[in-house]
């Protein structure tokens, strides 16, 4: 059997780090294949080295049968080897058009021909169903789009096997829907994909086959049909996962945080959260489901001093800290897993243990009359390395040289070990595969157990349903209803957070649920 | 190779390619290299009045240079510390000339305190803008180096009477000594560098040690997780100015109590404080880097006088010549580059 693409016991070091060991992959012609494995397993390393921007120590690599020797991502795209980055490659001012020529812009007497360049990409959009306007420009369109664009770009450039590294990580479910859609697509047209991920519910959606990779090494290649989720997710973590989060019931008592009449307006004026009202109470863990942008990060700012509040009160422990500074809130008993880990959460160019003391840095012991003791630093970090099974080669690391779900584990453990009655965590588990998931839902559930209140903020239903004891649906800058994860199904929930409600009208669109029982949601 | 010969590799390899490159530009100029080269060894390391004018000479080079770093540190990019240096020299002499009568122990460091303060003012300014108003420190800090060298062009004419340089300050707010003075065949060197090496220490202390520099650093690293962090991102950010424009005021204050004692008008700017920047970051933004690159900055300068005298080279050849040298040195990661290229092709036969 011939492979479109065969990598062949490949093995990358960087220093006495082996990133990849003895790993081999074989694309069949007109396959979805899925590479899996948990964050910093190596599935970036072996497609950088597919894509030439690294050079492998070992290995061979065979493209349509034949030994080839990728030495730079021109000679990958020669071979019809295109990557669909997980980062967008795009100038945001610029046309799609404009942006799919980059590089290699047609012209015509020296000028370049756009029009051209234009219809040709009209074409290829049609052809492929992507429905992509090549004359809009990238910061109008949405992330599902400017993806479609990124695809257009290797078709353009005329790949064959197209490379998708985390394509469902910024998308909407609707996003997701449509792109396995244009996945199906190219496969009929005659395209092969691998396709990177470690979301099991894709693979088994859309994959043929999955080669699973652990800790650098190839653990072997299975058939989708003749898997299951969790086989794949043992052989991605090397242990049984289990996918129920295991938790007690709720015994909450005594409210910690209470919301009343809330106004937040953004920078615009245009009022975000419209009175809105909340409480979160000792041992119980609240989830906000709703869309993305319908005042979820505006509350949290507002509970957390980064944004001013219009009108209404925030009172933690009783005590009212509407408008405090962060610090403030911070030393009130609030501890904040932020959204955005790389923006908010970490200085990436700090060591990682500097960033373990990013709310510390300034208190006794760590400091003394403004003073720090870095021994004291090095200290605590190694605690909550070790505590929260954070990988790193140690304190001094970069915190931007670690992966995603080892970031994430630091800041979950410089928040929770503090000790705050309430915990803040805002998608915390963006981005991470399902080993680490597994743990950051265990520490929630360990937070509420030990009776501090949890306020989780989450766009996966899945999550908020698994491990909220209460789900609050915002909607249009409110809380629209609240809900018990177990009397409610997810097209419930989904409906309310879509500004449906489900007691009158609501009903019918709610007998869609699979089980079709009464609804009863207060 | 391992990092460590790297490291001492690369910058020896860089000056000895600059020091090739400026021959070359010698020979092709129908001058000897060797000759000119000599020339400049002795006019650094001569004899001892040259050593000590090359120390001299040094001295405003590392506080301008910790100015500079300081505020990289932080993030920001301090292009006025040639302002900044140019109103703490005239604070410096102002204050040593106008009080006379006044002990040592306490005229010296009022006048040092004089130009820190100078310094301090003309960085607020750049810094309340950015922190208030987002306006990019870049374009203030230039205007504020025009405004502080015209300003204290009609000062010291009002202060000297119409005159273009002011009276010489009182010896009680002098940093030069008859002991140094005499060690170096009486040059002129002052206790200054004194001063900019403890000023070293200070800034590493500042950056390395407390809460205020960890704060800065974070700030100059992401001001959205520092404001999450609860730090107050526009104190920071003002006050990295306030510190940086010091160690500028400083610098100044080299110049005023050390190797002038007094200040006359300028027609242009003394490049001091921009030649920090170049200081700065041959130095990495380090406090002991820095103490490196002005003494690298210092050396060629100063003793790159000595060449069209002794040797007969053009002063325009000359600056030429030095200015190869730093950029070869400056280069240091191209030749990095190519150290580890040469490495790997001789592992991989």
């Amino acid at each position: 059997m011939e492979y479109v693409i065969e990598m062949r016991n490949i093995r990358k070091e960087f220093g006495n780090f082996v990133a990849n060991d003895n790993i081999t992959l074989q694309l069949k012609k007109g396959e979805i294949h899925a590479l899996l494995g948990e964050n910093g397993a190596g599935k970036s390393t072996l497609m950088n080295v597919l894509f030439g921007l690294y050079q492998p120590e070992g290995g061979e690599i065979f493209v349509r049968g034949e030994k080839v020797n990728i030495t730079d991502p021109n000679v990958a795209n020669d071979l019809g080897i295109g990557m669909v980055h997980q980062h967008f490659m795009l100038v945001e001012n610029f046309s799609v058009t404009e942006n799919i020529i980059l590089g290699s812009e047609p012209t015509k007497f020296g000028i370049t021909n756009k029009k051209d360049a234009a219809k040709k990409v009209q074409a290829l959009s049609e052809q492929y169903g992507l429905n992509v306007d090549p004359y809009a420009i990238i910061e109008d369109i949405s992330v599902g789009m400017q993806q479609r664009v990124e695809i257009l770009k290797t078709l353009y450039r005329g790949a064959e096997i197209l490379i998708f590294d985390e394509p469902t990580a910024s998308l909407t479910p609707q996003e997701i829907i449509e792109l396995i859609q244009i996945m199906k697509r190219l496969i009929a047209e005659g395209k092969s994909i691998i396709l990177i991920t470690h979301k099991l519910k894709e693979i088994m959606d859309v994959s043929d086959r999955v080669t699973v990779i652990r800790k650098g090494q190839g653990i072997g290649t299975v058939t989708t049909s003749e898997t299951s989720p969790n086989d794949l997710a043992s052989l991605m973590v090397g242990r049984q996962v289990t996918f129920k989060t295991v938790k007690g019931p709720a015994n909450p008592n005594g409210e910690v945080l209470d919301i009343k009449d809330l106004v937040v307006e953004d920078y615009r004026k245009i009022e975000k959260i419209k009175r809105l009202n909340l409480n979160v109470r000792k041992g119980e863990i609240v989830g906000i489901a709703g869309i993305d942008g319908n005042g979820q990060s505006e509350l949290i700012e507002a509970i957390t001093g980064l944004r001013k509040v219009k009108s209404g009160t925030v009172k933690i422990n009783g005590k009212d800290v509407t408008n405090f500074k962060p610090r403030k809130v911070t030393e009130s008993g609030v501890g904040h897993i932020p959204q955005d880990r790389h923006r908010h959460g970490l200085v990436l160019d700090f060591p990682i243990g500097h960033n373990i003391a990013l709310q510390t840095y300034y208190t006794q012991p760590i400091s003394k009359n403004g003073i720090i003791d870095y021994k004291k630093i090095d200290k605590k970090a190694k605690e909550i390395i070790e505590a929260y099974d954070v990988r790193t080669q140690g304190a001094h690391e970069p915190a931007r040289a670690l992966s995603g779900g080892n970031q994430q584990k630091a800041i979950i453990g410089r928040e929770v070990d503090r000790d705050p009655d309430l915990l803040i965590a805002a998608l915390p588990t963006r981005g991470l595969d399902v080993g680490a998931i597994e743990f950051i839902h265990s520490r929630l559930i360990e937070q509420r157990d030990n009776g501090k209140a949890v306020l989780l903020l989450s766009f996966e239903l899945d999550e908020v349903m698994n491990v909220s004891d209460r789900i609050a649906v915002i909607y249009d800058g409110q809380i629209v209803d609240i809900v018990l994860p177990e009397e409610t199904t997810e097209q419930q929930l989904g409906l309310l957070m879509a500004g449906q409600s489900l007691d009158e009208d609501g009903s019918n669109k709610v007998s869609l649920s699979k089980e079709g029982e009464d609804q009863h949601v207060e | 190779m391992s990092n460590r010969v790297t490291n001492i590799l690369v910058p020896i390899v860089s000056v000895i390619l600059g020091l090739i490159v400026g021959a070359i530009i010698m020979l092709v100029s129908g001058f000897s290299p060797i000759d000119g080269y000599i020339a400049l060894w002795n006019g650094i390391f001569g004899d001892a009045y040259t050593i000590g004018e090359t120390i001299r000479q040094i001295t405003p080079y590392i506080l301008a240079g910790l100015a500079v770093a300081f505020a990289f540190r932080s993030g920001l990019f301090n292009i006025g510390v040639e302002g900044q240096l140019i109103v703490g020299w005239f604070a410096a002499a102002y204050v040593g000339l106008v009080f006379e009568d006044l002990p040592k122990i306490i005229h010296l460091p009022l006048s040092l305190i004089a130009a820190m303060l100078a310094g301090a003012l003309w960085g607020f300014v750049p810094g309340l803008l950015k922190a208030k108003f987002r306006v990019h420190e870049v374009i203030v800090t230039i205007m504020m180096n025009y405004i502080a060298l015209h300003v204290t062009n009609a000062l010291i004419k009002t202060v000297s009477d119409g005159g273009d340089r002011t009276e010489r300050i009182f010896s009680s707010a002098s940093l030069r000594s008859e002991f140094l003075a005499n060690l170096t065949d009486f040059s002129r060197l002052h206790y200054g560098i004194l001063i900019a090496l403890i000023m070293v220490g200070v800034m590493w202390f500042l950056l390395e040690k407390t809460t205020l520099g960890y704060e800065l650093k974070a700030v100059g690293f992401n001001q959205n997780a520092s404001e999450y962090a609860g730090m107050n991102v526009n104190k920071n950010i003002i006050l990295a100015m306030v510190i940086s424009g010091m160690f500028a005021g400083l610098a100044g204050a080299m110049e005023a109590l050390g190797t002038f004692e007094y200040i006359s008008s300028k027609g242009g700017f003394t490049g001091i404080g921009f030649d920090g920047i170049a200081v700065a970051l041959l130095g990495m933004n380090t406090p002991l880097g820095v103490i490196f690159g002005a003494t690298l900055f210092g050396s060629l300068k100063y003793g790159a006088l000595n060449m069209p005298n002794a040797a007969g080279i053009p002063l325009e050849i000359v600056e030429i010549v030095i200015a190869v040298i730093i950029f070869f040195v400056a280069s240091g990661y191209i030749i990095r580059l190519l150290l580890q290229r040469m490495a790997s092709k001789k592992g991989a036969k």
